[in-house]
Formats: structure tokens, sequence, C-alpha cells
């Protein structure tokens, strides 16, 4: 048991819904969340409508919903730094780097399955 | 006639289905993740712009900006309404069809 205390693993959370229209994107951040704060490895990837995740100027006031898109900035605080964004999907949608509320690193299709390759459990949402 | 739409139309097929049997005069209401359907500069923006010209294609604003957009995103032709804009178009254009 001593040999696994110190096991860290590599986890990637792979994004695929838009925010709000279903529970799947607020669900993943929760469980970001959880993976972070027992120091495993965390990378998130967002691909197709996942990459609406990461929109600024969400404004859910009239929508009354919980806004936690503020939540991608807090993210850093948990050393989760590790935020890729499928470029096709991007561009799909009109998009560019601008547009999103954090940093992220823009990969293609080739080097977002060099990520998951290199990952010990993918969550997809 | 009022149609709508409240799927991403990159994920489901309800707005190419909606557009298909959608008539000259009929209303179409995108909201919720349908609110995609109306942002400029996607695949689907000629067909929005084309439709726009034979039926009055509204979305709702309330979820446009909970996810980030603003009207200046919306194609032009589109036009915005709010709950009570919803109510009113529900009970002006009978019957609703909901292309869930």
């Amino acid at each position: 048991m001593d040999e696994m205390e110190g096991t860290i693993k590599k986890f990637l959370y792979l994004n695929r819904r838009a925010p709000y229209g279903t529970i799947y994107a607020l669900e993943s951040l929760e469980v970001v969340l959880i993976g972070a704060a027992f120091d495993q490895d965390v990378s998130l990837a967002f691909i197709d409508d996942g990459v609406y995740e990461l929109k600024k100027n969400q404004d859910t006031t009239k929508a009354e919903m919980k806004n936690f898109s503020p939540t991608y900035r807090a993210l850093e605080g948990y050393d989760v730094e590790k935020l890729y964004v499928d470029k096709a999907s991007l561009e799909a949608r009109g998009l560019t780097e601008e547009d999103l509320i954090v940093p992220v690193q823009v990969l293609d299709a080739a080097q977002m399955t060099q990520l998951m390759e290199q990952q010990d459990v993918v969550l997809s949402f | 006639m009022l149609h709508t739409v409240n799927k991403s139309p990159f994920e489901k097929n309800s707005l190419e289905t909606c557009l298909r049997f959608a008539r000259q005069g009929h209303a179409i209401l995108l909201y919720e993740d349908g609110i995609y359907a109306a942002l400029k500069g996607t695949m689907f923006e000629s067909k929005i712009t084309e439709t726009v010209t034979y039926c009055k294609i509204y979305v709702l604003v309330s979820d446009l900006e909970a996810r980030g957009m603003r009207m200046d995103n919306v194609i032009a032709g589109i036009q915005p309404v709010d709950y009570t804009g919803f109510v009113d178009l529900v009970v002006e254009n009978n019957p609703v069809q909901a292309w869930l």
C-alpha cells in the first residue's frame, strides 16, 4: 500500500458539450476540481460544442442560472493550467482564442490524439 | 405556425429538419442551445440568411447572453425576444411545433 501512496495519474477531462443546455459542462468542472484537490495531473480538452464553455462574457442573469465560467479562471489556483482547444471546432464556430476566457493551447486533430494517448484516464463529458 | 429549436445545430439535426418544413410566413424561435444557430461565422449562416427572407426568426436574449453572446454576434434579420415575447409568439402563431 505504501507504494501506491505517492502515485500521480494523468487525467484528461474531455468536454464536448455546450454550457447550460445540459448538465455535462458543470458536472465536468466539478469533477475537475475533485481531481485537482487530490493532486492528480489534470488536463482539460475542449472539442465540438465544448469550446463554447470557454466563451467570454457569459451573463446568466436573465436566464437565472448559475454562471460557472469564472471557475475556469480559478483553475490556475488549483494548479490546473493545461487547457487545450480543438482548432477545427473553434474555427467551425467562428471563434478565436481572443473570444476565450482563459489562455489555452490550440491543437490540431493529430496533436489532440497524441494528448489523449499520453493519459492514464480519459473522462468524457 | 411557430417552430422552436432548442438544441445546438452542431450536435443535433433539429435546425436542419425545422428549416426543411418551415414555410413562408412561419415564425421560428431559437432558444437554449438553439441560439448557436443564430450566430454569424458558422456553416449555418447562409441557410439562416436565406430563411430570414420568408420566415421571421427570433432569438431568446436571455439564452444568448448566458452563453456569452450579444445581438451583434447574431445574423442580420433575426429579432431578439425576451420571455414575454416568447409567450406572445406562442399566442400569435398557432400551432407550435417544438423541434426537440
